[in-house]
């Protein structure tokens, strides 16, 4: 990217640093304000919009950019899933899930610059700049990806809530390791949960879909 | 008479077909209730109490009512009443987004007065035990006796017994999409509601019911849906306030429960305890079998378990008790009392052989009556290769020990009637079946494509399935107890059947042959006498014009069976050193009658293997007993089954008969059993507690060292 460019996206872009700090204060007046203000009308504002400031930040989504308000507090998936871009439309991008909450079964695993990301665990300013790939974005119009293919091919899925997290896995698992052994595949969506069972039929279609490519 | 036809006369049935639904599931299209986004929707959220036992004091809303963003807070208890377990309603919000709902339920202000609890089965039975049942005495409910034949009579002529005492703990369904749904009001009198449900009209009977309404003015849509595993039969409390949510603030509202409710109140599988004491014959016949036992359903009762289980016993004497405790309560959990059973069951098998000096598998051949099973004996046995197994349990002095065990299983299943559907063929040669079933995860919407496919000559992706909505005012059952597939199949087989029929009644007459000559393949009709008359598919339902024939089907009880038997074998690696368990592989001969997809039917039998797998080695629920909290309500430290814990599955559709039974449930309940034996096999050393964990391990080879 040249150095203008760069210069420029960065001007327009707020740090988490920053964006921390000035959220600070109202953060603090609000762990302070229940206590003198219980009940009234100023202790909601002062932790929904005084300590809870937001931002407008730009985020490439899939190869889309989108201009979405956020605050401090809001997860990369709940921008993926909920956000409205400025323009007004649902970015509604509900592949991934929202399961555990707290980065335990990979539901809402994305890719961030090629690499599995836990949606949940990340928050949306810290997605600036970075190329987010869902698993909406995985295939190229009606063509699947090989790992898709593969995952309908062997019914790698059954209520299909996980699949989502199990296919940007494996895609992100086969971009670094086209020939994994069943060990690979089992380290490589270790963080990755699914409840109805469906793991021996997911190996077999990572080991298809690693032909393929 | 009605029927499948032979295998060799399918095309389609039986085969392996990928599900309809599996690309939208892996591009991320499919609609889950979590999805659903509509116009002005708010987010719902649930307060609910910390406290396991305690009276309501006093309940403020003004707070929350007051923030900005909160569109609603409605009490969900009311003051003077009483909290009986954690997790228990107290208000909920609806707000502008689910960040200002989680905020505004923090500011509601509960004045709760605790009460004394009792959180386990040991303090509710404990004397002095606070009483939190009016109608049990001592937190137990009257005994369940069921009695055969003469037990004393019995162990006069057992030449061995055994006594011992089993426990499985709770177990909680963990379905990854949380209950939820989304509420939305088209005015005072219409309400659709997406549900994450096992029995979409279940749901829409019970709101119907609650906001008096004509059934037909409530609609609910359950496209897809993020496992169930018995959980999910009625709209809950959580449905209901979403509704009750929507109607006060007239905009949608979208109620999920968080991963903590979804542990603490969305049901669990309850616990079992049995003391045991069970005689056999030295020919190697169980003689006489007397058990007490008790679990616990949490807050009510539905803590029941088979036992004795599957082998025949003359004489017997079971007594069962629910216990109640402090806690959320139950719901069904894939093939309820079955597992647990079995696992204690088969436990107890493999303890009486070995007095006996008997290799378990006789001991079952010995005592088992399902000619199925026995045949599945000979075929499991030759999968997992049983003569690998050690002779002297615990045997050998390397760390790493390998066992190899044998678990059994049977399951109803056969279904039943009440669905009703439609297949229409249209004038473009288009098809579609619909019916108010709901699609699991188990295929069925695949299964109905297969079965109207093979029908009607045309190819499964040829035929649109629409299932998991009530609007089509088409009912059918809830899914549970295996029954979808054996209460569907019947009627969309005959539904398209009929459809079929009208279609030859329409051309006969071009063809110049009676209807009954008629037959249709690869989208041509044609005369079975006579090939060379012929009518192209889209020529045939071209004549129809405006007029689409659309038929409905009946519930022919001879297109399905119930009653399915199934065996597992397991083989173990354990670390002796630090008392880590390797499953290796398990073989699962699962009894499936006719597979109407082979391939689905395995991905039922694998799931419910590794379902298995985590009763037998992983799951628990932890409860601190002072302050009545599960300390593991999350997903890192209620442990259910990874990647590093599959083994190899063989899983075997092992074909009895072509009429159609359902195998949800079954494939999960030899498993537990038959690992647990494989452990003994191992070690020499036998664990009566699920799950079978490390420590447990290594507890009991350093007791068996002393």
């Amino acid at each position: 990217m040249p150095d203008k460019d760069k210069e420029k996206k960065q001007g327009t872009n707020i740090s988490r640093r920053n964006f921390l700090k000035g959220v600070g204060t109202g953060t603090v007046a609000a762990t302070v304000a229940p206590s003198v203000l219980i009940g009234s009308e100023k202790a909601a504002e002062a932790q929904t919009e005084e300590a809870v400031a937001s931002a407008t930040i730009q985020l490439n989504i899939n190869g889309k950019p989108y201009q979405v308000e956020v605050e401090a507090r809001t997860t990369l998936l709940t921008v993926l899933r909920d956000g409205i871009d400025t323009s007004g439309t649902n970015i509604d991008l509900t592949g991934a899930k929202l399961i555990c909450d707290r980065g335990e079964c990979g539901g809402c695993t994305v890719m961030i610059d090629g690499k599995t990301v836990y949606a949940c665990m990340m928050l949306a300013m810290d997605a600036q700049d970075k190329q987010i790939t869902t698993v909406e974005g995985l295939a190229d119009g009606d063509d699947l990806h090989p790992v898709q293919e593969a995952f309908v091919q062997h019914d790698a899925l059954m209520c299909g809530f996980c699949t989502p997290g199990f296919v940007v896995s494996s895609a992100a698992l086969l971009s670094e390791n086209t020939k994994p052994t069943l060990e690979d595949i089992k380290v490589g969506l270790s963080g990755n949960t699914c409840r109805c069972g469906t793991y021996p039929f997911i190996f077999d279609a990572v080991k298809t879909a690693s032909r393929k490519m | 008479m009605a029927s499948w036809g032979e295998a060799s006369e399918s095309r389609l049935i039986g085969k392996r077909i990928p599900r309809l639904s599996g690309k939208d599931k892996v591009t991320g299209k499919a609609k889950y209730t979590f999805d659903i986004n509509r116009p002005g929707m708010l987010y719902g959220r649930i307060l609910r109490s910390e406290v396991a036992h305690a009276n309501v004091v006093d309940l403020d809303l003004s707070e929350a009512e007051a923030m900005p963003g909160v569109k609603a807070v409605l009490p969900l208890v009311e003051v003077g009443r009483k909290i009986r377990y954690q997790g228990q309603e107290i208000a909920a919000v609806a707000a502008e987004t689910d960040d200002i709902a989680r905020d505004a339920i923090r500011r509601i202000r509960v004045d709760l007065e605790e009460l004394p609890s009792v959180v386990t089965e040991a303090d509710a039975m404990a004397e002095n035990a606070p009483q939190i049942r009016e109608d049990w005495v001592g937190n137990q409910s009257a005994p369940n006796v069921r009695e055969e034949g003469d037990i004393n009579a019995g162990f006069e002529q057992a030449a061995v017994e055994v006594e011992a005492t089993y426990h499985a703990p709770v177990q909680t369904h963990v379905c990854l999409e949380t209950h939820g749904h989304v509420a939305e009001w088209e005015d005072d009198e219409n309400l659709t509601v997406w549900a994450s449900t096992q029995g979409v009209f279940g749901v829409r009977n019970d709101l119907a019911g609650r906001f008096n309404l004509p059934a037909n003015q409530v609609r609910v849509i359950t496209e897809h849906m993020g496992g169930g595993f018995g959980s999910k039969f009625g709209p809950g409390v959580e449905g209901r306030t979403a509704a009750d949510l929507a109607r006060t603030t007239g905009r949608p509202v979208k109620l999920m429960l968080t991963r903590k409710a979804e542990h603490l109140v969305a049901g669990n599988r309850p616990s079992m305890t049995q003391h045991v004491r069970a005689g056999a014959t030295s020919d190697g016949r169980i003689i006489a079998y007397d058990m007490k036992g008790y679990g616990t359903g949490g807050i009510s009762s539905g803590a029941g378990f088979q036992a004795p289980y599957v082998y025949h016993v003359p004489n017997v004497r079971a007594e069962r008790r629910n216990v109640t405790v402090n806690v959320g309560n139950q719901r069904a959990m894939r093939a309820p009392g079955h597992p647990q059973g079995a696992f204690a069951m088969d436990s107890l098998m493999d303890e009486l052989a070995e007095k006996l000096g008997m290799n378990p598998l006789e001991f079952r051949r010995i005592n088992d009556p399902s000619e199925v099973r026995q045949a599945q004996y000979t075929l499991g046995a030759q999968e997992i290769g049983w003569h690998r197994r050690n002779s002297v349990p615990g045997s050998g002095t390397s760390v790493k020990k390998h066992g190899i065990g044998v678990g059994s299983g049977q399951w109803g299943g056969g279904g039943g009637d009440g669905t009703q559907a439609r297949v229409t063929i249209n004038a473009d040669g288009t098809v579609e079946a619909v019916t108010g079933t709901q699609d699991i995860g188990t295929g069925i919407r695949t299964a109905i494509a297969i079965i109207v496919a093979e029908e009607l000559g045309l190819n499964p992706t040829d035929i649109t399935v629409k299932v998991g909505d009530s609007g089509p005012g088409l009912p059918s059952g809830g899914s549970g107890g295996s029954q979808t597939t054996a209460s569907v199949a019947p009627v969309i087989k005959t539904a398209a059947a009929a459809a079929k029929q009208k279609l030859f009644q329409r051309v006969a007459p071009q063809l110049e042959a009676p209807v009954e000559d008629l037959r249709v393949g690869n989208r041509t009709i044609y005369v079975v006498s006579d090939r060379t008359k012929t009518i192209k598919w889209e020529l045939a339902t071209g004549q129809l014009g405006m007029e689409s024939i659309s038929e409905g089907g009946h519930w022919d009880r001879e297109l399905r069976q119930g009653g399915v038997a199934g065996t597992q074998f397991a083989e173990v690696e354990i670390d002796t050193e630090t008392g880590a368990i390797s499953v290796i592989k398990i073989v699962a001969v699962q009894d499936c009658g006719l597979a109407i997809n082979r391939l689905t039917t395995e991905s039922q039998i694998n799931g419910g293997v590794i379902m298995g797998l985590g009763q037998a080695l992983l799951e628990e629920r932890f409860m601190d007993a002072q302050t009545g909290r599960m300390l593991n309500a999350n997903l890192e430290d209620y442990k259910v089954p990874g990647t590093f814990e599959i083994p190899e599955i063989k899983s075997i559709v092992f074909d009895t008969h072509r009429k159609v039974t359902g195998v949800g449930e079954p494939p999960c309940i030899p498993t537990p059993g038959a690992i647990a034996n494989a452990v003994y096999n191992a070690i020499g050393v036998r664990i009566r507690s699920l799950p079978i964990t490390p420590d447990k391990i290594l507890t009991a080879l350093a007791e068996k060292k002393a």
